[in-house]
Order: C-alpha cells, then sequence, then structure tokens
C-alpha cells in the first residue's frame, strides 16, 4: 500500500509538472502582444511599458518560465499588475466557492437520482424498468447542458414563478437547485449505468446467495451485502468524473450567470487576458489531478483487496 | 479479423438501434443536400420578420434578424458532420498509431507515450480545447477540429495500447514473427485487425462526443466563426428565450436526437462487438 502510495503520488507531480509546462508554453504561443491586447491598442507606450515589465515580458523565455513556477509555488498565480494589485488567486478565491457549491450539489443529486434508479434496474434486468432507466440515462449523457438549464429556466422560473431567475440578486438555495441539475444529469446517467452494472455483478456473487439461503429480508440483502460491495467501482466513476463537473460548470455558470471560475474564465477569455485564463485552467485541472489522486487513494482503503503492485 | 458482414449485425439490431441509424442518416442527408432543401438562402435576413414562432412561410421560426431557423438548422448539420467526422477519424488514427507502437514496443517508448496522455487527461473534457482555441484569434473550423483532436486522442490510444499489450503474444503474432514478417507488417496487418472491434464503438461514442463538444464550444463562442452551427444557434437563442422559447428550442431538440440517436447506435454496437464493455462514452 505505502508502494502503491508513493508511486501514484509520484505520477500525480509528474503530471501536475507536465500541465503547468504544457500551459505555460501554450499561452506563450499566443499570436500577438499580450499587453496589447489587455490594455488595447491606443494604450500609452508607458503603461504599456510599465505592465511589459511587471508581467516579466521582456526577460527570455526560459527566465519567464522559471518565475511562472515561481508564482505556482507560492501559490499566488501571477500579479495581474493592474492598479488593484491583485493577484490570480485573488480573483481565483472569490469565485471558486460559487463552483464548489455548484459542484457538490449536482455530485449530491446526481447521486440521490442515480441510487435508487440504478438499484432497481440492477434487481429486475430487462424488465420496464430497466429499460426505462437505460433509456432515462442515455437521455441524461446526451442531452447537452446548455440547453436542458435554458429549458428548466422557462419551465420553472417563467411559468411557475417557483425559483429565482438567473442574474436575480438571490442566493443561497434554491438559486442552486436549477443549475445543480442541470449539471448532475449527465453525472447522474452514467451513475445509473455504473450502479447497474456494478451490482449486477455482485449480485450473482455466492455470498448473496448465502444471506439470501438464510433467510435474511431482501432489503438487507440488497442494501448490507451487494450495495456496499458495488459501490466501490461507482466511487471511481464519481471521482472520475468530478473533473466533467468543473468543466460542465463553465457551461451551466454562463446559462445561470453563477460568478464562479467557469465565468471568469469565460469572462478572461473575452477579455484576452491570459494571466487569468492561465490560472483557471491551471486551478481546474490541479483540482481534477488532486480528486482523482483522492479517488484512487480511498479506493485502496475501501477494498483492501487491491494490490497495486 | 473479424469481418463485419453488414446484414447479420442489422439483424441484431433492436429498434433503438434502428431510430439511431435513421437519425443519424437523416443528418447526414442533411448536411449534403442543404443548400437544396432549405428552404432559404443562408444568410437571408428579413428585418420585417424579427423572432417570429413556428409558421407556414417559417417552419421553425426566424432569429432576431428574420433569418430562418430550419435553414440555418440545415446548414448548421454541415459544420456538426464536418467537425465529428474529422475529429473522430483524426483521432482514431493517431491513437491507433501511438497506442498500437506503445503497446507492442513497450519500453521507453511507452513510457514516454503514456506520460504524454496522461498530462493531456489531466485537463478535463473541453478545457484543452478551450485553452487551444484561445490562441487562436479567430476561431476557425480548423481550429476547432485542431483542438478537438489534440485534446481527444490520448482516450482511442490507451484504449488501442490495452487491446494490443493483450494481443502481442499471442501464437498467430508469434507465427507472423517466425514467418519472417517485419514488425510494421505484424502490428497493422495482423494485430490491429483483430482489435477493431472496440475501436469501433469507441468511435461510435466519440462522434456523439464531438457533436456534443463542438456544440458547447460554439455555445460558450469559441465555435467556428460565421458558421451555421447549431450551439452558436442556441447561444443565440439563449438571449432571447424568454421572449421567444422556439429560438432555443429546436437547436436544442436537433442536438440532442442526433446525440441520442448515435449513442443509441453506439450501445447497440457495443453490445455486439464489444461484450466485455472496454470501451465508454
Amino acid at each position: 500500500m505505502f508502494t502503491f502510495l508513493l508511486r501514484r503520488l509520484f505520477a500525480s507531480i509528474f503530471v501536475i509538472i507536465g500541465v503547468v509546462t504544457l500551459v505555460f508554453f501554450i499561452l506563450r504561443a499566443v499570436p500577438g502582444d499580450p499587453v496589447e491586447s489587455i490594455l488595447g491598442e491606443q494604450a500609452l507606450e508607458v503603461d504599456k511599458q510599465s505592465l511589459r515589465d511587471c508581467l516579466n515580458l521582456d526577460k527570455p523565455l526560459h527566465v519567464q518560465y522559471g518565475l511562472f513556477w515561481k508564482d505556482v509555488a507560492d501559490g499566488s498565480l501571477g500579479h495581474l499588475c493592474d492598479e488593484r494589485g491583485v493577484t490570480v488567486r485573488d480573483r481565483l478565491v472569490a469565485n471558486i466557492p460559487a463552483t464548489v457549491q455548484l459542484a457538490l450539489a449536482s455530485m449530491l443529486i446526481a447521486i440521490m437520482l442515480s441510487m435508487p434508479l440504478g438499484i432497481a434496474a440492477s434487481l429486475k434486468p430487462y424488465s420496464w424498468i430497466d429499460n426505462s432507466s437505460a433509456v432515462i440515462a442515455l437521455l441524461g449523457i446526451s442531452i447537452p447542458n446548455f440547453w436542458l438549464g435554458p429549458m428548466l429556466l422557462i419551465a420553472f422560473s417563467l411559468t411557475l414563478q417557483a425559483l429565482p431567475n438567473p442574474g436575480s440578486d438571490v442566493v443561497g438555495l434554491s438559486a442552486l437547485i436549477l443549475p445543480a441539475i442541470t449539471l448532475g444529469s449527465g453525472l447522474a446517467a452514467k451513475l445509473t449505468r455504473m450502479t447497474r452494472s456494478s451490482m449486477l455483478e455482485v449480485l450473482n456473487r455466492d455470498y448473496i446467495r448465502t444471506a439470501k439461503a438464510k433467510g435474511l429480508p431482501r432489503w438487507q440483502v440488497v442494501t448490507k451485502h451487494a450495495l456496499r460491495n458495488a459501490l466501490i467501482p461507482v466511487i471511481t466513476v464519481l471521482g472520475l468524473q468530478f473533473g466533467s463537473l468543473l468543466t460542465g460548470a463553465i457551461v451551466v455558470e454562463k446559462v445561470f450567470a453563477r460568478p464562479g471560475v467557469g465565468m471568469l474564465l469565460l469572462e478572461s477569455i473575452e477579455a484576452r487576458n491570459y494571466m487569468l485564463v492561465q490560472g483557471a485552467v491551471l486551478f481546474i485541472s490541479f483540482t481534477y489531478v488532486l480528486v482523482n489522486l483522492l479517488t484512487d487513494l480511498v479506493y485502496g482503503l475501501v477494498d483492501p483487496r487491491i494490490r497495486y503492485d | 479479423m473479424i469481418k463485419i458482414r453488414l446484414p447479420r449485425i442489422f439483424h441484431r439490431l433492436g429498434g433503438l438501434a434502428f431510430f439511431g441509424l435513421f437519425i443519424m442518416t437523416a443528418v447526414v442527408l442533411c448536411a449534403i443536400f442543404a443548400p437544396w432543401i432549405a428552404p432559404y438562402e443562408l444568410g437571408q435576413i428579413d428585418m420585417t420578420r424579427q423572432l417570429e414562432g413556428p409558421s407556414a412561410q417559417h417552419w421553425l421560426g426566424t432569429d432576431e434578424n428574420g433569418a430562418d431557423i430550419l435553414t440555418m438548422l440545415l446548414y448548421g448539420a454541415r459544420v456538426a458532420v464536418i467537425v465529428a467526422l474529422s475529429t473522430v477519424s483524426i483521432c482514431t488514427g493517431i491513437g491507433l498509431t501511438m497506442g498500437a507502437i506503445s503497446g507492442y514496443y513497450g519500453g521507453w517508448i511507452d513510457e514516454v507515450l503514456m506520460r504524454i496522455t496522461e498530462i493531456l487527461m489531466a485537463f478535463p473534457g473541453i478545457l484543452l480545447a478551450i485553452l487551444l482555441i484561445f490562441i487562436t484569434q479567430e476561431p476557425s473550423l480548423l481550429a476547432v477540429i485542431g483542438a478537438l483532436s489534440v485534446s481527444g486522442w490520448s482516450g482511442y490510444a490507451r484504449l488501442v495500447r490495452a487491446q494490443v499489450l493483450s494481443e502481442r503474444d499471442r501464437d498467430y503474432v508469434e507465427a507472423a514473427r517466425a514467418q519472417g514478417f517485419r514488425t510494421p507488417t505484424i502490428l497493422f496487418k495482423h494485430v490491429v485487425p483483430n482489435i477493431t472491434a472496440p475501436v469501433i464503438v469507441q468511435a461510435t461514442f466519440g462522434v456523439a462526443g464531438a457533436i456534443l463538444a463542438e456544440a458547447t464550444l460554439s455555445f460558450l463562442g469559441l465555435g467556428p466563426q460565421d458558421l451555421p452551427s447549431w450551439g452558436a444557434l442556441l447561444d443565440q437563442g439563449a438571449s432571447y428565450f424568454l421572449l421567444t422559447p422556439h429560438l432555443a428550442l429546436f437547436p436544442g431538440l436537433t442536438i440532442m436526437f442526433t446525440v441520442l440517436g448515435i449513442n443509441f447506435f453506439g450501445d447497440a454496437m457495443r453490445d455486439i462487438l464489444d461484450p466485455r464493455g472496454l470501451t465508454r462514452h
């Protein structure tokens, strides 16, 4: 276990180094002058020069690369060099809660929808409930978030006047529900299928037959014996899908005008502020790598039978 | 080599798969014949008929410039089909080559290639594509295809690599080696044909994924500019959808049914070609 842990950690560090390097060089390949795209072409030469100095753009590429690593290491992700003197981290930190809330809420909704559906489907394979859950799941995968969002808004906010409109100043739980359903739909679909296939596999095992044979109530066999063991691969899918929740959040935040990291990324792309684009992209992939690492570790803890070497 | 006899496969396809096949055929036909079947010219606007609902003249209504939505959806099928087919062909091509070399030779080549795919996969979903499109000032059709290909091939490479790894010690490979065939011949004439089944299934889902990815990029304003893309229509529709829901409704339904149809078909293909379930959506 310890060697596995070390090796997994080492691999993640390597991936992080690769990600930082790739992002750095991709963004240095942006054609045109980044200073001009931030300040505008008409800006004074003095201002342009001072921004250039502040962003270290006059230094040779390898020096810039080194300085970039320094910014990543101290967590600031670079200074924005505007009059307010904030760093990229400050801008990110302001927007992270909205995204994390959204991602966690949609995960919760996805779990609540997919577990009963997946379990029910697995208990009666190829029945009408199984077939309809398969169709619902495929619908969930196929409906684009940027369409489901507006449709939910039309259905609930406008016709029923039930939930607040996007952009209105209501924060809190009710403003989270529609975005979370929108973002969670795809994950719910994938989890339903995963739960079903994982349960089906477990339900054929000998120990399930034993549990049934000794007269345990059916619900106890299903929840205690089968579900617990079937959940292990489901946890992995959950971890792996966290990344697509973060990217999906970009779309959902745009639809519902939520001030999250995705919104920040889109605004920075619009403003061609490459420092912020860099910061937002790094934040999303770092989180993704970290969650994947944690998932692997949890996997090892939950299922001690797994040996990695 | 697995011979895919089409008639037999058709026998085993269920109703949903036929529905999928029907939709796929319809979309491709719309893409090819868009200029002939579209009721209006592309880009033809009528400022007197803005944001109209469905009518006899405009079956699916008009947008804020009075342009016909059906016409734009038909031309949008071209963008979707071109992007999806090019992206998936490029991804499958690179993935097959890289994965086969990596799995067959092993050693440091394998190590390097796997590390590269790991780094590429650290960008979830379309994040890398967004970043790559950001560096092109004006996103074009080519830029979108390129960005989706760069971020998409690694999944195929890993699938192929795993397959080749399990094939390379089989007897028939040994036999081919003993007959003195050159390694590239063994690899691409003997091994690769044996592993096409899961790749075909993966590519089918890949087409659905690429259509969704292109629509998403366009919705975010990062799609091919000045082309009628389904996602861009939705983006445009979203700003007016409180006034006229049909503007967002029809492009959304088009994307949904296309992707759904391909997924139904892909599911059936998987049941037939890949019963062990190596591929994923």
